[in-house]
């Protein structure tokens, strides 16, 4: 690239990006470090945290089935949230590419301006809305659908909904800019050839669009498998994920290191599988990203 | 492309529901004139949003994160520009790397964030103090500053400032009065967005929060936690409204599909 100084690199860039390398080196790279030893450390419950090491915690979190329990449904809670997105972001995405302006433009501020919003004040919504006396029983109940409250909230389907709300924008903006780049030439060269619409979308439109359901469903899939709020507020106390589980360690039963140990759990399940996802991705489809 | 069937249109109208939905029903029952939530509701009232302004805690809450979001924000984009620059400009060894070091806040899930930051600041005993809660929304806000600013030094072109130099500016006036303005709306766009993601962040600021040092987003989880009245429902329709106005504001200025989306150009 032309705007790129080849001959002048020198010290400059390292200057230049000096005072942010030094806050995150001492502000993250420690702390990261830092909650790694803690995870080795041992738990008293007299004596608190203790500078010995052990791998005590990980065999605990590994063999107990209470935690087992919560990284089971903390997955599964993420494979139907990003199942869900996948189906309700990717025929949203092309209603929306297929839209004239101005529309185009007020549905897509609609539907990714949520994202700005306060993850509380849309989980509240959900409360309000899914609540045993709430908006959609009471609705469901006039209309004599059904005679009993459907029990939503301290579900996991009531979770699933919530969290969908939360974080279908994410499929939406990912598939948007694989979109972006779409020639709509192709799709009609595809019609005039004499093709189904239907065999026109899984043979022209599908196969252009699956890298960015793939990067979407990557994550889709990172944040509702590390989300804290929507699940610890709609699922309750009994309905324990990976995230708030850690939550409980550290500042309910102040076990530190076990917290630390599903921390860091946490963080290794989630680079393991973005990565490897993104790998598997990029060497798919290579011939498109090249 | 293609028009939309009427399929396609009702499919389109269901999801803007669902997307909208939670949102509307926060802002009607935040009207109610009743002690506790309810929908539908026969009398309209502003008692709910007269009862912030009596509860010190809210206030107290808010500004905190006010104050919080203005000099995180702040800060993020005070270290990310140069950042950018050095990344955008110059091909150096270590410079994807680099990038992905500074964008790494993204992936690293908030809870493993918040307890990172609560084991380090208790080891520095500073637990409580708002410069410390600052250190830590910098790390959280500096990656979207930084997004944002190498999307527009990016493909900058250089010859106005090789010209500037040429007749004699130094190279900060040079940066100043040329550079400077040419990446105005996405170093912009991005201390709103810093200022509304270090306004908004709960899962690690509920790690590092203390009953001093207690933002909005944690209060109102706390609150929420216990029991949902209409006064949570009020405070989040303020913070709505808020929202839409600054989102508004980020549209004009930078686009809000390039703020959201990225690299779209």
């Amino acid at each position: 690239m032309a705007t790129l100084d080849n001959d002048r690199a020198g010290a400059a860039p390292w200057l230049l990006s000096a005072p942010a390398l030094l806050l995150f080196c001492g502000l993250l790279l420690v702390p990261l470090v830092l909650t790694l030893m803690l995870s080795f450390h041992v738990f008293s419950d007299s004596q608190g945290t203790l500078a010995t090491y052990t791998l005590r915690n990980y065999i605990e979190v590994i063999t107990d089935p209470y935690y087992g329990s919560i990284f089971g449904r903390t997955a599964g809670l993420a494979f139907a949230v990003t199942l869900l997105c996948i189906l309700l972001g990717v025929p949203e995405t092309i209603v929306l590419a297929r839209m004239k302006r101005p529309w185009q433009s007020i549905c897509l501020l609609v539907v990714l301006g949520p994202l700005l919003i306060s993850v509380v004040v849309r989980t509240l919504g959900w409360q309000i809305l899914l609540g045993n006396n709430g908006v959609l029983n009471n609705a469901l109940q006039a209309l004599h659908i059904t005679s009993e409250p459907i029990r939503l909230v301290f579900t996991m389907t009531g979770v699933v909904i919530a969290l969908t709300h939360v974080l279908v924008p994410f499929m939406v903006m990912s598939v948007w800019a694989t979109l972006q780049k779409l020639d709509p030439q192709v799709e009609w060269a595809g019609r005039s050839l004499g093709a189904s619409p239907f065999r026109v979308f899984r043979r022209v439109v599908l196969p252009q669009i699956l890298p960015g359901v793939l990067s979407g469903s990557i994550i889709v899939f990172a944040l509702s498998a590390s989300a804290f709020a929507t699940p610890a507020l709609i699922g309750g106390r009994r309905l324990k994920v990976v995230a708030t589980a850690a939550y409980d360690e550290f500042l309910g039963t102040l076990n530190w290191p076990l917290g630390a140990t599903i921390a860091v759990l946490l963080l290794i399940a989630n680079v393991v599988i973005v990565l490897g996802c993104s790998r598997l991705a990029e060497r798919r489809f290579k011939h498109i990203f090249d | 492309m293609k028009q939309n069937g009427f399929l396609g249109l009702l499919f389109n109208a269901l999801f803007l529901t669902f997307i909208a939905a939670p949102l509307v029903v926060v802002i009607l029952v935040a009207f109610t004139d009743k002690g506790f939530i309810s929908l539908p509701f026969d009398g309209a009232s502003l008692r709910w949003f007269r009862a912030i302004l009596d509860n010190d805690q809210i206030v107290g809450a808010f500004w905190l994160s006010v104050r919080l979001a203005l000099v995180a924000a702040t800060i993020g984009v005070a270290l990310a520009l140069p950042a950018a620059l050095a990344i955008a400009r110059y091909r150096f060894p270590g410079r994807a790397a680099l990038t992905g070091f500074f964008l790494s806040p993204m992936m690293i899930p908030a809870v493993v964030l918040g307890i990172a930051f609560l084991r380090f600041l208790s080891l520095l005993g500073l637990g409580g103090s708002f410069w410390a809660l600052c250190a830590t929304h910098v790390i959280i806000v500096l990656p979207y500053a930084l997004r944002l600013a190498l999307s527009s030094a990016i493909g900058l072109d250089r010859d106005a400032e090789r010209a500037a130099l040429s007749c004699g500016a130094s190279r900060f006036t040079a940066f100043r009065r040329v550079v400077l303005p040419m990446i105005r709306t996405g170093v912009a766009g991005g201390w709103v967005l810093s200022f509304i993601q270090s306004f908004d962040e709960l899962t690690m600021t509920i790690f590092v929060a203390t009953p001093g040092t207690t933002t909005l987003p944690v209060a109102m989880y706390n609150q929420i936690a216990q029991t949902i009245d209409p006064l949570v429902a009020s405070v989040s329709t303020v913070l709505i409204v808020g929202t839409v106005v600054l989102m508004l504001v980020l549209d004009r200025m930078v686009g809000l599909d390039r703020v959201l989306i990225g690299e779209t150009r």
